[in-house]
C-alpha cells in the first residue's frame, strides 16, 4: 500500500511516522526498523523490561496499516501452540457422526482437511494475504527446541504440514522478536536477525514519551518527572525504573493533582516507580538529604 | 546527524569495501564473533543507507554485526577509529603545545590553532575568555558551542605531538586538568542558586547538579572524540585500533580492572545472576526425572484400568549441595572474592545452604551479613569493611587462616558440603598447612580451588597453589566473569 511506501521512503520518514503513532524512536530504533523493511529481515529486540520493545512492533503495525499477529512465548510453548494443531475433539465428533459404514479412507481425508486445522500465530502469519506484522514476544522464555522451530520458520517462511502439504508465504512479513535477556539466544537465531538493543531513553526522549502518553500532564511536570527518573537511574539500584513505571508515576502525579514535585511527594509516591524496598530507601535517602553533605552522585 | 558540512563517513583513500573489511577484521580482533553471514549482511545493509548519514551508517553496521549488547562499547570504539571524520583539520602539527610549554602562551597557541584550521575564531581568545565561554555553554546546554570548545580545548591543552605512541587517556587527562570542571561545576551551581527565585530545595539542587554533570559528560565525550580523530589522522587506522583494543566485559581481568571496568563489571553481575538463575532452575526441572519407578507406575495404572498410562519416576536424591566459601579478601584478589560471593549468594536458592568465611591472615565467618538481606551488593560491601580478618599484619597467611577454619568449623564440614576456596595462594612464604585441605577433602563432598591469577603465574614466587591443589578435586583459573559463570554453572 502506498501509505507504507511513504513511511519507509527514508529514515526520517520512519521516525516521523512512529512519532505520529505516539512512539518516540531514537536514531537507532528508527534506523533498524527502516533497514529491516529494506532487507526483509526479522529484528531481534533486546533490552530491559518496559522500554517499549513490544510497543514498537505494535506501532510499526499501526503505521504500516498491518494486522499484528502476536505469539506470546512462555516456557513449554510448543509447535501445537505456535504453529498449528489438529482439532482433535471436532475430529472425534466427525468420526462418531459418520457411523461405521463410511469408508475409512474418505473419512481420513476429510479429517485432515482445512476444516479441522487450528491455525496458530506462526502459520497464520505465513498464510496471511493482507499485510501483517508478526510479533514473537519474549522469545527468551521458550526452550531451545522451540527456538529451533522459530529459526526454521524465519529462514524459510514456509511450513510443511504432512497431511496437507507445504504452505509458502505469499509475502515476507515484518517480524519482531523480543527478549528480556533472561538467557542468551542461540547464535543461529541471532545471525538470522538484525539486532536492536533498546535501552532506557535519554532525558529528551523520555520527556516526549511522557507527554505523548499522558497528554493531560503539563510540560513542567513532565520535565521534572523525566529528570528525576534520570537521576534515579544513576543510583546503583537493584531494578531501575522502566518507561512503563515512569508513565505510571506521571499518571499518579496527575491524579493527585501535583503541580510541582518536592521531596515529600517524591517520597510518598516512590513505590510507584521502584519495586524493591531497599531501592526506595536508597532513592529517598539520596533525594531528601542535602546533596552537599553527600560525596556526590552515587555510581 | 547529517554531515553535510563535513567529510562523509567513509571518505578515505581506500574504497568503502576495503575499509569495511578492515573494520570487520578489527571487530574480530577485538573479540566480537562476526560470522560470514553477518559480514555479508553488513555489506548489503550499508547500500541502503545514504552514505553521508554517519549515524545511520553506524546503526546499520551495529544491527548486522553486534548481537550482544555488552559488545556495543567495543564496537563504538572501533567504529570511531575506522569511520571518524577525516581531513587536514585534524592533523597534529609539530609544536602543538608540549608538556613543558606553558599553556597560557597565547601567541604560540593561536598560531597553531590557525594552522590546524580548527576552532573557528576561537584561537584568538584569552584563556579567561575561553573559560567564560565554556561556563556559558554549560549553563545553557549549548551543544554546538560545547563541540567547538572541545576542539579548541584539545588544540590548546592536550599537547599532542605527532608520532607519539601514547593512547588518548593521557591527552584527555591533560585537557581536562586545564579545564577544571570541578571548579566550573561549583560556579555553575552558585549561579543557579543566585538565579533561583527562592532557595533551592535539596531535590532541586540534586537535579540541577545532575543536569550539569550530564552536559559535562557530553563535553568529555566530545574531547575524547576529538583526540581520537587526531590520533587516527596521525597514526593511521590500524595502529590506533590496536592501541585502543580492550577486553570485552566478560573478559576483563578481576585483578587488573580499572575503575571504569569495575563499574561495568558490577553492572554486569545482576543480569548475569538473573540469567544463570533462570538457566539453572530450568536445568534442575528438566533433570528432575529419575529412573522409571515401575511399581509406582503399575500402582497408578489401576486407575486407568490397568493401562500404565502415567509413567512414574523415582525422584533422584535431592542433590542440592551445601556450599562453604572460604575467600581471601586481601588487596588484589578482593574484587574476585566480591564477585564470587555475590554470584554464589544470588544463586543461593540452588544450594541447600551457603556459608561464607573470609580471611587475610585471620578468618571470620560472614554468613550473618547475608542472612535475610535483599541487597547482596550491600552485604558484600559490609563483608569487605566489617569482617574481622586481620590477625597479625594484614598480609595473606593461608596457613594460619586455614588453621583457624579447621579448628572452629572443621567439624561442620560433612559429606554434603562443597568447599570453595578462593584466592591466589600467595602465602607470603608462611607455612602452608596444606594438610588441612587434605583433611577437608576427606570430610567434604568436594573441594574446589578458584584462582584469579593467570595459570602461567601459578607456583611462581610465593604462590603455592600447586601444593594445595593436590588435595582438591579441581583447581580452576577464574580470571573473569566468563570463567566464573562457567564454573558456577557446572557446580550446580
Ligand atoms: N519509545 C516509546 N514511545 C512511546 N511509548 C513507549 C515507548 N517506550 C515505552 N513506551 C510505553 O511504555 C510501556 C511499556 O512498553 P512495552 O513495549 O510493554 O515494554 P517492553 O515490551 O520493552 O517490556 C508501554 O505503555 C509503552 O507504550
Ligand atoms: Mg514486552
Amino acid at each position: 500500500m502506498s501509505d507504507e511506501d511513504v513511511n519507509f521512503a527514508d529514515l526520517d520518514g520512519v521516525r516521523a511516522a512512529l512519532a505520529d503513532a505516539d512512539y518516540l524512536a531514537d536514531d537507532g530504533i528508527a534506523g533498524v526498523v527502516y533497514l529491516a523493511e529494506r532487507l526483509g529481515k526479522p529484528i531481534l529486540v533486546e533490552g530491559p523490561a518496559g522500554t517499549g520493545k513490544t510497543q514498537l512492533a505494535k506501532s510499526v503495525a499501526e503505521i504500516t496499516g498491518s494486522r499484528l499477529i502476536r505469539l506470546q512465548c512462555y516456557e513449554g510453548l510448543d509447535e501445537s501452540k505456535a504453529l498449528y494443531e489438529w482439532n482433535y475433539k471436532k475430529q472425534l465428533l466427525r468420526i462418531q457422526a459418520e457411523g461405521s459404514d463410511a469408508a475409512w479412507n474418505d473419512v481420513e481425508d476429510d479429517l485432515f482437511s482445512e476444516e479441522f486445522l487450528l491455525t496458530r500465530p506462526l502459520l497464520e502469519a505465513i498464510r496471511a494475504e493482507d499485510p501483517v506484522v508478526l510479533l514473537i514476544d519474549e522469545v527468551d522464555r521458550v526452550e531451545v527446541e522451540t527456538e529451533a522451530l522459530l529459526l526454521e520458520i524465519l529462514s524459510e517462511y514456509q511450513v510443511s504440514i504432512p497431511e496437507l502439504g507445504t504452505v509458502e508465504a505469499l509475502q515476507v512479513p515484518m517480524v519482531f522478536l523480543t527478549s528480556n535477556g533472561t538467557r542468551e539466544l542461540s547464535e543461529a537465531l541471532k545471525r538470522r536477525c538484525l539486532y536492536l538493543y533498546i535501552d532506557y531513553p535519554d532525558l529528551d526522549r523520555e520527556r516526549k514519551i511522557v507527554t505523548a502518553k499522558v497528554p493531560e500532564i503539563d510540560a513542567n511536570l513532565a520535565d521534572q518527572v523525566a529528570r528525576i527518573v534520570r537521576s534515579i537511574r544513576q543510583l546503583d539500584l537493584k531494578k531501575d525504573p522502566s518507561v512503563s513505571e515512569t508513565l505510571d508515576w506521571a499518571r499518579t502525579l496527575v491524579l493527585l493533582g501535583v503541580k510541582q514535585i518536592d521531596a515529600a511527594v517524591a517520597t510518598e509516591t516512590a513505590n510507584v516507580l521502584l519495586k524493591y524496598r531497599t531501592d526506595i530507601e536508597k532513592a529517598v535517602k539520596e533525594f531528601a538529604d542535602n546533596p552537599d553533605e553527600l560525596a556526590g552522585p552515587a555510581n | 546527524m547529517t554531515l553535510t558540512d563535513s567529510k562523509s563517513a567513509v571518505n578515505d583513500d581506500r574504497p568503502l569495501l576495503g575499509l569495511l573489511s578492515g573494520f570487520i577484521e578489527e571487530l574480530r580482533n577485538a573479540g566480537l564473533p562476526v560470522s560470514l553471514t553477518e559480514n555479508l549482511d553488513a555489506m548489503e545493509a550499508v547500500t541502503h543507507i545514504p552514505i553521508e548519514d554517519r549515524e545511520a551508517f553506524k546503526y546499520a553496521l551495529g544491527a548486522t554485526l553486534v548481537k550482544n549488547h555488552s559488545h556495543w562499547r567495543a564496537f563504538e570504539v572501533v567504529f570511531e577509529v575506522y569511520f571518524s571524520l577525516r581531513g587536514p583539520e585534524y592533523e597534529i602539527f609539530d609544536g602543538d603545545t608540549s608538556a613543558d610549554a606553558p599553556v597560557e602562551d597565547d601567541a604560540e597557541m593561536s598560531g597553531e590553532a590557525q594552522a590546524s584550521g580548527g576552532g573557528g575564531g576561537m584561537s584568538a581568545l584569552t584563556p579567561e575568555q575561553l573559560a567564560e565561554m565554556l561556563f556559558k555553554a554549560l549553563m545553557q546546554g549549548d551543544d554546538a558551542m560545547l563541540r567547538a570548545l572541545a576542539r579548541q580545548a584539545v588544540i590548546r591543552f592536550a599537547g599532542m605531538e605527532p608520532g607519539r605512541p601514547v593512547g588518548g587517556t593521557y591527552y584527555l587527562y591533560r585537557t581536562l586538568r586545564n579545564l577544571d570542571l570541578d571548579g566550573l561545576l561549583d560556579r555553575l551551581m552558585e549561579a543557579t542558586r543566585d538565579d533561583a527565585p527562592g532557595d533551592l530545595s535539596p531535590l532541586e539542587e540534586r537535579l540541577e547538579r545532575d543536569e550539569f554533570n550530564d552536559r559535562m559528560d557530553r563535553l568529555k565525550q566530545e574531547i575524547e572524540s576529538e583526540i581520537r580523530r587526531r590520533l587516527v589522522a596521525d597514526r593511521g587506522v590500524e595502529a590506533m585500533a590496536k592501541t585502543l583494543r580492550k577486553p570485552l566485559p566478560e573478559d576483563v581481568d578481576f585483578m587488573h580492572a580499572s575503575r571504569e571496568e569495575m563499574v561495568n563489571l558490577r553492572k554486569a553481575i545482576y543480569p548475569l545472576t538473573r540469567k544463570l538463575a533462570v538457566r539453572l532452575a530450568r536445568k534442575r526441572r528438566h533433570g528432575r526425572k529419575g529412573p522409571l519407578d515401575f511399581r509406582n507406575t503399575m500402582r497408578h495404572s489401576l486407575s486407568y484400568g490397568g493401562v500404565p498410562a502415567e509413567p512414574k519416576f523415582r525422584f533422584p536424591r535431592p542433590a542440592k549441595p551445601e556450599i562453604m566459601v572460604v575467600a581471601d579478601i586481601s588487596g588484589s584478589v578482593a574484587a574476585f572474592a566480591r564477585f564470587t560471593l555475590h554470584l554464589v549468594y544470588a544463586l543461593s536458592g540452588q544450594f541447600s545452604k551457603v556459608r561464607s568465611f573470609v580471611f587475610i591472615d585471620g578468618l571470620d565467618e560472614v554468613t550473618r551479613f547475608f542472612d535475610g538481606v535483599e541487597d547482596i551488593g550491600e552485604a558484600v560491601h559490609r563483608v569487605n569493611t566489617e569482617a574481622d580478618v586481620v590477625w597479625v599484619d594484614g598480609h595473606s597467611d593461608y596457613g594460619h587462616a586455614f588453621g583457624v577454619f579447621w579448628e572452629k568449623y572443621g567439624k561442620e564440614v560433612g559429606p554434603k558440603t562443597t568447599v570453595l576456596v578462593l584466592g591466589d595462594a600467595r602465602n607470603n612464604y608462611h607455612a602452608s598447612q596444606s594438610w588441612i585441605i587434605k583433611e577437608l577433602k576427606h570430610r567434604a563432598r568436594k573441594v574446589f580451588w578458584l584462582n584469579p591469577e593467570p595459570r602461567a603465574y601459578w607456583d611462581t614466587g610465593d604462590s603455592i597453589v600447586g601444593e594445595y591443589g593436590t588435595w582438591c578435586e579441581g583447581v580452576f583459573e577464574v580470571r573473569n566473569l566468563r570463567q566464573l559463570e562457567a564454573f558456577v554453572e557446572n557446580l550446580v
